[in-house]
């Protein structure tokens, strides 16, 4: 450890506080709320109570994962044919993925429901073919169509900065000693892109976890995520903070944990031979 | 040296926009020789190995491989390999699978690559380096390992873009000497690409000298130092007094306003010509006694040799010499037959072999210039 100067520790103290007032302290407001009862006595009965929320937390799982498996398959070929583009094309397109982050989140999932919809965009289509109405929005498949849309840019932008750093005298390089296309990205463009892709897990894995809002618009409420169980508990009356906040603090072990197997698995990779 | 040609390249054309890089570039390449591309940058010299190698490919012409036709082989199916000029190593592998690459991807078997990695490893003088990670390795180590990764395939040709050009002096010296080393032990063809005229000759069976996308001269160091084909050459390779003469007949040619016999013919009498002579071919006489006489107008101490500039008649000569001369010294020249070098007139006469401009520090500069990446 070097020591810091006064003046740099005078220049850091406005984020410090900040960092304090905005991120330790609701933390440990969320942790009180957690192992206190309505009365804010110290008790463990919240801990006992999440029982019932087995089925949220293992759909939140389960609809994350998928999610995230499906983004990491369309954006990762995506990244990889971008750096194939001339680069005035690569600005053009990473322009139009990140137009709609631009816009409104509830107004882009909103849009889906029109097109979801058994009166929507797609229905009206099937039925005019003669395949006739199916049944897609109020749907678990819905849900991960609306993860995947909202959080598909996070996963696009690691990705395509890890390829495009990748010098392309290493290809050739690649190409030289006799590997094809399919084994240039094999050898060498997949195992160098990898912490773009260790990111991307992260940040779509994250959001989509516990999301709350995605699935009761597109999914009809019907089977309940996390987040949802959370929103539903802190709007329903102060007496439900509490197991609200164990709900919270639960999820952010959960994070937390994926997170650092996910860097633990990046940090091996270095060392492990393909 | 009635040898095979390994590669033929036929009438090669290469534009990038409007700039012509490669004009109609014919070249043979025997088996087993270690050849040199020369030239300043811009001079196509890159653009020639990466047509070989396969990364491009040319407007029109044709590459020729044993015989066989290999315009549009993909890279990775020809038996060439090549050593980049930043050595392009993999980050992501140790030394071991970096060397181990190729042989993986030809699907060999584990030990069988382990055999192969260590003997190139003991050729490159890497025992023991086999775990080490990549950027834990000095400029020189990694060109080592950049050399035991593509010789590992056994390629019938090696192809080495300026491949010393990030060592420094010493290590290049060494370096110069371990491939020639390796060259000879595996037995197959070298072509290196490199701007440095001196590399060229110390390490080549033959040179080839480009300028403009065009080859000015193919030949042994000997030859391309020695019967310079035009004043580029001549200037390129090494330092060189060159000036307007005229053949009066075979064996005389008239220059700086004096006749001298010389070795060569075949010239039409009264050919203008280019006259090249070697500043360390000129004897430095007394006024009386020289053929040509002058004022010394600068005198550089370089430790083996003095190097002096002479003023005969307005042109500047450079002459080295170990006898000792002062600025202001009046003194003669004495040039023997065989110091004088006559080539017909090309484009590049008049455009070099004067020093009237010359000093150290200008030269220093146009060199480090000319270490500037390539195409």
């Amino acid at each position: 450890m070097n020591k810091k100067s006064f003046g740099s520790r005078i220049v850091a103290a406005p984020y410090i506080v900040w960092a304090a007032i905005f991120i330790i302290v609701p933390l440990v407001i969320v942790a009180y709320f957690a192992f206190t009862d309505a009365n804010g006595a110290f008790a463990l009965s919240n801990f006992a109570q999440i029982g019932k929320y087995k089925k949220a937390f293992g759909l939140s799982i389960l609809y994350a994962v998928i999610a995230t498996i499906i983004t990491l398959f369309i954006a990762y070929p995506m990244a990889y044919f971008m750096t194939k583009l001339k680069i005035s094309n690569q600005r053009m397109i990473m322009m139009l993925i990140m137009l709609p982050m631009w816009m409104n989140f509830l107004i882009r999932t909103y849009s889906w429901i029109t097109i979801l919809a058994n009166t929507g965009l797609i229905n009206k289509f099937l039925t005019w073919i003669g395949i006739g109405q199916v049944q897609l929005i109020n749907t678990p498949g819905a849900v991960i169509l609306g993860m995947v849309y909202d959080f598909i840019p996070y996963m696009i932008l690691p990705i395509y900065t890890a390829m495009s750093k990748i010098d392309n005298s290493l290809l050739e390089a690649a190409s030289d000693l006799g590997s094809n296309s399919w084994s240039r990205i094999r050898r060498v463009i997949m195992p160098l892109s990898l912490p773009g892709v260790i990111s991307g897990i992260t940040m779509v894995f994250v959001p989509s976890v516990s999301t709350f809002y995605i699935s009761q618009k597109l999914g009809g409420n019907k089977d309940m995520l996390i987040g949802d169980a959370i929103e539903y508990l802190f709007n329903t009356g102060s007496q439900y903070y509490n197991v609200a906040s164990t709900l919270s603090l639960i999820l952010m072990v959960l994070i937390l944990v994926c997170t650092l197997i996910m860097n633990r698995f990046s940090d091996d990779e270095e060392a492990v031979v393909l | 040296m009635t040898k095979q040609n390994i590669i033929e390249l036929k009438d090669i054309f290469v534009s990038f926009g409007d700039e012509k890089v490669l004009d109609g570039l014919n070249l043979d390449i025997r088996d087993k020789e270690f050849i040199t591309l020369l030239g300043p940058s811009g001079c196509g010299k890159t653009t020639t190995l990466r047509i070989i190698a396969g990364f491009l490919d040319a407007d029109s012409g044709e590459v020729v491989f044993e015989s066989k036709n290999i315009n549009g082989v993909p890279s990775y199916k020809r038996q060439v390999n090549t050593i980049f000029q930043r050595y392009a190593l993999f980050p992501h592998l140790n030394v071991y699978e970096n060397v181990a690459f190729g042989l993986r991807v030809k699907k060999l078997k584990e030990n069988e690559i382990k055999e192969i990695v260590t003997e190139m490893l003991h050729l490159v003088n890497l025992d023991g380096f086999e775990k080490r990670n990549i950027s834990t390795l000095s400029g020189g180590q990694q060109q080592r390992v950049a050399i035991a990764r593509a010789i590992a395939n056994k390629p019938k040709v090696l192809l080495l873009d300026e491949p010393l050009a990030a060592l420094d002096l010493k290590l290049r010296k060494d370096m110069q000497k371990e491939l020639r080393r390796i060259q000879r032990q595996l037995g197959i063809t070298f072509v290196f690409v490199t701007h440095d005229q001196e590399e060229a000759l110390t390490m080549s069976d033959r040179v080839v000298v480009m300028n403009k996308g065009k080859i000015q001269q193919i030949g042994t160091p000997q030859d391309i130092y020695n019967e310079p084909e035009n004043a580029f050459v001549a200037d390129f390779i090494g330092e060189s007094n060159i000036l307007d003469g005229i053949m009066r007949d075979d064996f005389v040619a008239e220059f700086s306003g004096h006749v001298f016999d010389c070795l060569d013919k075949g010239f039409d009498k009264n050919e203008n010509v280019d006259v090249v002579v070697r500043p360390e071919d000129v004897d430095i006489v007394a006024p009386e006694k020289g053929m040509l006489k002058g004022v010394v107008t600068s005198v550089d101490f370089l430790g083996v040799h003095y190097e002096i500039i002479v003023d005969i008649g307005g042109f500047k000569w450079m002459i080295q010499t170990t006898d000792e001369c002062f600025v202001g010294d009046n003194v003669g020249l004495f040039i023997e037959p065989d110091a004088i070098h006559i080539m017909k007139k090309s484009e590049y006469s008049g455009l070099y072999g004067d020093y009237s401009t010359y000093s150290e520090e200008m030269e220093h500069l146009s060199d480090v210039e000319s270490e500037d990446d390539d195409e």
